[in-house]
C-alpha cells in the first residue's frame, strides 16, 4: 500500500509543472509591485511611511488584516493536519478565529484612538517613556522576528514542494528572492505599498479556496455528512479523523497551552495591532475587524471542507509521503481538481502569502526600531520625522538582510514550533500589559516593565527547555541532547498567567505614582477619540 | 494644570489651546454614561466568550468520546460544537456592532464635540 502511495506521490510530482507554476508567482510580483510604486508616490511623513496616511477605508484596511493574518501556515498548514490527522488540526481555526473577537472589544478602537503608529505609544501613553518604550520594543522586535524566521522557513520548504527545487542552493536562492522582494514592496511602498500587497493577496487567496470548497463540496453533493464521511472511508484511522485527538490525544495539556496562546496572543501581535492606525477613526477600526473576522472565519470554514476534501481525494497517506508533508495536502488537492493550471494558481498564492505576511512583519518591526528605540529612547523625542523615516527605510534592508541568512540558515530545520512560540509570546508579554494599561488606573512602569520582561522571558526559556528543543527525535537538536525538563511543547499555560500576575504584582509593589492626569487623559481619549480625529464634520 | 477648574480661571492669559483638565472631563456625565455603557457590554461578554472557548477547549482535549457521539449522519458533536464557535464568534460581532453604533458612537461623538468647544474656548 505505501509502495502505492509512493509511486502515486512521485507521479504527481511529475505532473507538478515548475515553470508555469514560476510564472504565474512573477505575474503576480509584476502587477504588485506596479500598484505598489503607483500607491505610494507621496510617501513623505512618518504618518505616511507607518500608517499609509491613516488612508484606508474599514473594508480595505479588514481585507489587508486577512492578508497580513492568513499566513502560509494557517493555509497550508490546517488544511493539511486535519487531511492527516483530521479534527485536530480544526482546533486550529477555531482558536485562531475566536481570538479575534479579544481584539474587537477590548483592544482595536481604544488602541487607535490612543496610539500613533506602534503599540509601545499606547503602553507608554500614561507610563515612564524609556523603560516602557524600551521593553514594548523589544516584545516587538521578539514576535517579529519568531513569526518572520518561522515564514521565510516555510518559503524554502515550499520551494522543494512546488517548484520542484530540491538542492540546497535552489532553495536558499528562492529565499533571498522573496527576501529581495518584500524588501523592495517595504522601501518602495511603506504601509500603503504593503498594505495593497496584503489585500490583493487576501482576495486570491481566500477567492482560490472559494472555488476550491465549492468545487469540494459539489463533488459530495453539497452534503458535508458526506464528505466527512468519505474522509472517513479514506483514512485508515476510520471514524477517529472526524473527532479530536489524533494529534493531541497523547498530551491534553499541551493542547490547552496552545488554545490559550492562539485565542490571547492575536491581540497582542504587534503587526496586527499596527493596522489599526491605517484608518482615521476608531469607528474604521471597529468595521476593519469586522471584515476581517468575516473573511478570516469564512477562510477557516473553507479549510475544514478542502482539508476533509484533500483527505477523501488525494489520500493521507500519500500526502504524508509526498515532499512536503503535511504541507503538500491542498497544492495536491489542486492537482486533482483543476490541474496544473490549478496548482500553479494555488502554488503562487501560497508564494504571494509568504511576501505579504513577511512584509508586514518587516515594516511593524522597522516601525518599532525608529519609531520607539530610536526616535523616542535615544533621540528623546527631538528626532524629525524625516530622519525617523530615514533610519526605518535602513532598519527595513538590516532586517531584511537578517530575514534571508535567518531564512538559509534555517533550511531543512524543525522549527514550526516558532509560529506558536509568536503567539505564546504576544499572549503573554504584550496582551496583559495593553489591556492593564487601557482598563486599569492604577498601573505602573513597574508592572509593565515586570509583565513584558516576565511573559517574553519566561516563554522562551520554557520553550528552550521543553520538547522542542532536546530530548526527543523531533527536537530542534535531535535526541541525543537532552535537557527538556518542561513536559510541553506550548508555554503559554504559565507564561500567560505570570505575564498577568507580574503586572498586579509589579504595580501593587509600586512606590512611586503615575500622574492621575495622563491617566484621566488616557481614558477619556481612548473612549471618545478626542485629539484622534475630528469632532464633528463642520 | 492640575488645580485649574474647567472654564475661565486663567482667561486673562488668552493662550490659542489649552490642555483640558482631563480629570474634570472624567466626572461630565456624558463620559460617565459612555463609560458604563462600553464597560458593562464588552467586559461580561468577553468573559462569556472565553468561558465557552475554554469549555469547548476542554471538552476537545479530554472528552473524546463525547466529541465523537453522532449527531446527524457522519456529523458528530464535535463538528456541531466546533462550527458553534464560529456561529458565536460571528453572531457576537455583529451584536457588538450594532450596540456600538446605537449605544456608543452617538455619546462619543458628544463628548468630543464638547472637548472640541472647549478646547477652542479657552
Amino acid at each position: 500500500m505505501i509502495a502505492t502511495a509512493l509511486r502515486i506521490a512521485e507521479t504527481t510530482v511529475v505532473e507538478n509543472n515548475p515553470v508555469l507554476n514560476i510564472s504565474i508567482f512573477i505575474v503576480f510580483v509584476g502587477i504588485t509591485m506596479v500598484i505598489v510604486i503607483r500607491a505610494s508616490r507621496n510617501n513623505k511623513t512618518a504618518a505616511d511611511f507607518y500608517a499609509g496616511g491613516r488612508s484606508f477605508t474599514g473594508s480595505q484596511n479588514g481585507t489587508a488584516i486577512a492578508g497580513d493574518y492568513l499566513s502560509a501556515a494557517s493555509f497550508l498548514g490546517i488544511v493539511g493536519a486535519i487531511a492527516v490527522n483530521g479534527y485536530d488540526g480544526f482546533l486550529y481555526s477555531i482558536g485562531f478565529l475566536v481570538a479575534w473577537l479579544v481584539a474587537l472589544l477590548l483592544v482595536a478602537e481604544l488602541m487607535r484612538n490612543t496610539g500613533k503608529f506602534t503599540m509601545a505609544d499606547v503602553l507608554s501613553f500614561r507610563l515612564k517613556q524609556g523603560p516602557v518604550r524600551m521593553a514594548a520594543a523589544i516584545t516587538t522586535l521578539a514576535v517579529c522576528f519568531f513569526y518572520l524566521l518561522a515564514q521565510m522557513a516555510g518559503a524554502g520548504g515550499l520551494v522543494s514542494l512546488l517548484l520542484g527545487i530540491n538542492d540546497k542552493l535552489g532553495q536558499s536562492l528562492v529565499v533571498v528572492v522573496v527576501g529581495v522582494v518584500m524588501i523592495m514592496y517595504v522601501l518602495f511602498g511603506g504601509m500603503k505599498g504593503t498594505t495593497w500587497v496584503q489585500i490583493i493577496k487576501a482576495i486570491l487567496l481566500i477567492g482560490g479556496a472559494a472555488v476550491m470548497t465549492i468545487w469540494v463540496l459539489a463533488l459530495n453533493g453539497f452534503n458535508l455528512s458526506t464528505l466527512l464521511q468519505n474522509a472517513a472511508d479514506a483514512s485508515d484511522k476510520g471514524m477517529a479523523v472526524l473527532a479530536p485527538g489524533l494529534q493531541y490525544g497523547s498530551n491534553p495539556l499541551d493542547f490547552i497551552s496552545l488554545a490559550l496562546a492562539l485565542v490571547l496572543g492575536t491581540a497582542g501581535l504587534p503587526h496586527v495591532l499596527m493596522r489599526f492606525y491605517t484608518v482615521p477613526t476608531a469607528k474604521e477600526a471597529r468595521r476593519s475587524v469586522v471584515w476581517a473576522i468575516w473573511l478570516i472565519g469564512t477562510f477557516y470554514l473553507f479549510t475544514l471542507v478542502l482539508g476533509y476534501g484533500a483527505g477523501f481525494m488525494v489520500g493521507p497517506e500519500i500526502i504524508a509521503n509526498s515532499p512536503g508533508g503535511v504541507n503538500s495536502a491542498a497544492p495536491l488537492l489542486a492537482l486533482q481538481l483543476g490541474g496544473p493550471l490549478l496548482l500553479g494558481f494555488i502554488s503562487a498564492v501560497a508564494f504571494a502569502t509568504i511576501l505579504a505576511v513577511v512584509a508586514g512583519l518587516t515594516i511593524t518591526a522597522a516601525a518599532s526600531f525608529a519609531h520607539d528605540i530610536y526616535a523616542n529612547v535615544i533621540k528623546k523625542g527631538a528626532a524629525d520625522s524625516s530622519s525617523e523615516v530615514k533610519v526605518a527605510r535602513r532598519t527595513v534592508v538590516v532586517i531584511g538582510v537578517l530575514a534571508i541568512v535567518g531564512g538559509v540558515g534555517v533550511q531543512g530545520q524543525n522549527i514550526a514550533f516558532l509560529v506558536a512560540l509568536a503567539f505564546a509570546v504576544a499572549a503573554s508579554a504584550n496582551l496583559p500589559t495593553i489591556l492593564f494599561s487601557l482598563f486599569w488606573k492604577k498601573f505602573t512602569t513597574r508592572g509593565a516593565v515586570w509583565s513584558m520582561y516576565g511573559g517574553l522571558g519566561s516563554a522562551i526559556i520554557l520553550i528552550a527547555l521543553s520538547p522542542v528543543v532536546s530530548g526527543d527525535v523531533t527536537s530542534m537538536l535531535g535526541d541525543g541532547v537532552d535537557f527538556a525538563i518542561f513536559p510541553l511543547k506550548n508555554p503559554g499555560i504559565i507564561s500567560i498567567p505570570l505575564g498577568f500576575f507580574l503586572g498586579w504584582l509589579g504595580t501593587v509593589t509600586s512606590t512611586t505614582q503615575e500622574d492621575p492626569a495622563v491617566a484621566a487623559e488616557m481614558e477619556v481619549r481612548s473612549l471618545t477619540g478626542h485629539g484622534a480625529e475630528k469632532a464633528v464634520e463642520h | 494644570m492640575l488645580e485649574e477648574t474647567v472654564m475661565g480661571k486663567n482667561a486673562h492669559e488668552i493662550p490659542t489651546t489649552r490642555p483640558l483638565d482631563y480629570q474634570e472631563v472624567e466626572k461630565d456625565p456624558t463620559f460617565r454614561e459612555l463609560k458604563k455603557r462600553h464597560r458593562s457590554f464588552v467586559f461580561p461578554l468577553a468573559i462569556a466568550f472565553l468561558a465557552w472557548y475554554i469549555a469547548y477547549v476542554f471538552l476537545a482535549a479530554y472528552a473524546h468520546e463525547f466529541m465523537a457521539r453522532p449527531v446527524f449522519g457522519a456529523i458528530n458533536m464535535g463538528i456541531v460544537l466546533g462550527l458553534g464557535q464560529f456561529v458565536t464568534t460571528f453572531a457576537i460581532t455583529t451584536w457588538y456592532v450594532s450596540y456600538a453604533n446605537r449605544k456608543l458612537d452617538p455619546l462619543a461623538a458628544k463628548m468630543r464635540a464638547k472637548l472640541e468647544a472647549e478646547e477652542s474656548a479657552r
